[in-house]
């Protein structure tokens, strides 16, 4: 549904894409990854129709995204920093007019609208102008006006940033439910839980390029296996855990005294739970927490761009 | 529907979106009500005196100050209001909201057209109110219906104009505040080297030069002739000729430098 081919684009000295390509499969999600300033806002435009990459192409929905914008147009909602609703309107307001722009019926604007706010919970505060809304309200107009014209494809620019976790989580299951319903989303975000817990595929992007792709899994398995963790109750016994978990994992263990954890790599599942318990019960250790754990995608950026996310990048987008 | 007609539709719901902002936030109208209201009391009644008596005014039995000034007032504030479009679109574009606009299948100029008008119904009101108070305080426009007619639909051609040479510098510029500064500056004095307040044969030979020729005197001076029912200056040709003329040009530029702003 989304396919883009080495977009480069230029702003002056600063270069924000340099041969990017995308690709999404119908009813996906795919999470454009980065730091700020990696190029994602400026990708998002040039699929939106906002912007003309200096080279490359692009298709949405099957449409030429240079060719025929006006098509494009018709088949994508969009929500995100850059594409602002209007702050005197009501939350009604704005919903109608989108509707009408998108060239839909009057009665039938009139019913998504309602429909949508009700949904995203906005039914009480439909009638009060955006500047009185939350950020998770503004939001969730953002997202309710991406889904007037019921677009195929949809793309969401950085959906949860300066969300509440608890705002975040309502997002997440929004977005998840819009995908589940056939809906194809690209979204960006700065976010690697956030990525983990929604993307069917991820790219992770770093200055214009795309520095890794594939599922969480993949790019988890990309970086390294996975480990047997262990917390224990006394901190005493931290060696002796040691020693009983490195005669059954691959090769030394990691321990984090204040945590009371030791952790090791792991080839498979087969057995090694209980033989560590064993292992560890012999040893005269008492154990609170064991489990096996694969790396977080912050470890996935860490290991492939050589340092944190955080701070890969200071360009602004 | 044709291309036309969604174009027309477009525009339309963007003078809705227009209207509702007046109406959430009235002082944007301060500048087509209250401004206009104060100009045409405080020039008639602190200037009226000494300028009607010193100049001897055209367009009356006895000098009668207030039937001159008004049609200087009524350019004045016309061309404030329309090249106020441009400190209009400047906020939208720095907010986000024509980025939204793009990303919507509506015809893109209809954001520019729905402003344009919306501006010509703030050039009416303020024309209206102007009318009223100017009659209250003595202004007799007694060119008949025609005449009073003909008057109102060459400022608003005037005004319309002009919002397109706003819609040129808004879409140029790059913040609101900046644009408030180069209009103070540029069209300020435009409207004051000219016969606004004072006829122009006391000005040095060089500024009446110039301020015989410029559009506002002439438009001024046309709407004079035709609200006080007078044949004195005579330049309905040249005053239509360069509203049209301004349209013609600050239209396609002002449609392109937005398109060019827009689309980097």
């Amino acid at each position: 549904m989304i396919e883009a081919i080495g977009l480069h684009k230029s702003f002056g000295e600063t270069h924000a894409l340099r041969g990017l390509d995308l690709s999404a499969a119908e009813g996906t999600i795919l999470c454009v990854l980065g730091p700020n300033g990696a190029g994602k806002t400026t990708a998002v435009r040039i699929l939106t129709t906002l912007t003309h990459p200096d080279a490359g192409s692009a298709t949405v929905a099957g449409i030429d995204v240079l060719k025929d914008p006006s098509a494009v147009r018709r088949k994508v909602g969009v929500a995100g920093q850059y594409a602002s609703l209007d702050e005197l309107l009501t939350g009604r307001e704005n919903l109608g007019m989108i509707g009408r722009l998108y060239r839909i019926s009057g009665t039938t604007v009139k019913e998504r609208a309602s429909s949508l706010l009700a949904r995203f919970e906005l039914t009480d505060a439909a009638n009060r102008p955006l500047k009185t809304y939350s950020g998770g309200m503004r939001r969730r107009l953002d997202l309710a006006a991406a889904l007037m014209a019921r677009p195929p494809v949809i793309f969401l620019d950085e959906p949860t940033t300066g969300l509440d976790p608890k705002g975040r989580l309502s997002m997440w299951d929004l977005i998840a439910e819009l995908a589940k319903g056939g809906t194809t989303v690209l979204m960006t975000t700065q976010y690697l839980e956030e990525a983990d817990q929604l993307a069917d595929d991820i790219v992770v992007i770093d200055h214009g390029r795309a520095i890794a792709r594939g599922t969480a899994d993949e790019l988890k398995r990309q970086v390294g296996g996975e480990r047997l963790e262990v917390v224990i109750d006394n901190p005493r016994y931290l060696p002796e855990a040691r020693r009983a978990l490195e005669a059954i994992g691959e090769s030394e263990a990691r321990v984090d005294e204040a945590a009371k954890r030791v952790s090791v790599p792991v080839a498979s599942h087969d057995g090694v739970l209980t033989r560590a318990i064993r292992a560890l019960d012999d040893a005269g250790v008492h154990v609170d927490d064991i489990g096996f754990r694969r790396p977080t995608l912050d470890e996935v950026f860490l290991s492939i761009t050589g340092k944190p996310a955080e701070d890969a990048a200071e360009v602004s987008e | 529907m044709s291309g036309f007609g969604w174009w027309l539709r477009d525009s339309w719901e963007m003078v809705l979106r227009n209207l509702i902002h007046i109406k959430r936030t009235p002082e944007l109208l301060l500048d087509v009500t209250l401004s206009p209201i104060m100009f045409v009391i405080l020039f008639n009644f602190v200037f009226g005196g000494a300028i009607g008596r010193l100049v001897g005014v055209e367009g009356g039995e006895e000098a009668n100050y207030i039937n001159y000034m008004m049609s200087g007032i009524f350019v004045q504030t016309i061309a404030f209001a329309g090249i106020y479009t441009s400190v209009l679109l400047a906020n939208d574009l720095q907010k986000g909201m024509i980025d939204r606009f793009r990303s919507l299948p509506m015809a893109q100029s209809a954001v520019l057209t729905g402003r344009t008008l919306t501006d010509l119904l703030r050039a009416l009101l303020a024309v209206a109110i102007m009318w009223v108070v100017g009659m209250l305080v003595g202004f007799r426009p007694e060119g008949g219906i025609v005449g009073n007619a003909a008057a109102i639909g060459l400022m608003l051609l005037f005004g319309f104009a002009l919002s397109w040479v706003g819609v040129a510098a808004g879409a140029l510029v790059r913040t609101p505040e900046a644009l408030q500064g180069i209009i103070f500056a540029v069209v300020f004095p435009l409207t004051f080297v000219s016969s606004a307040f004072v006829p122009t044969d006391t000005m040095p030979d060089w500024l009446r030069w110039f301020a015989d020729r410029q559009p506002m005197t002439l438009v001024m001076n046309e709407v004079r002739d035709l609200t006080l029912g007078i044949d004195v200056y005579d330049a309905e040709l040249a005053a239509v000729l360069w509203c049209v003329g301004v349209l013609v040009v600050a239209f396609p530029l002002g449609l392109w430098l937005y398109n060019r702003r827009t689309t980097q």
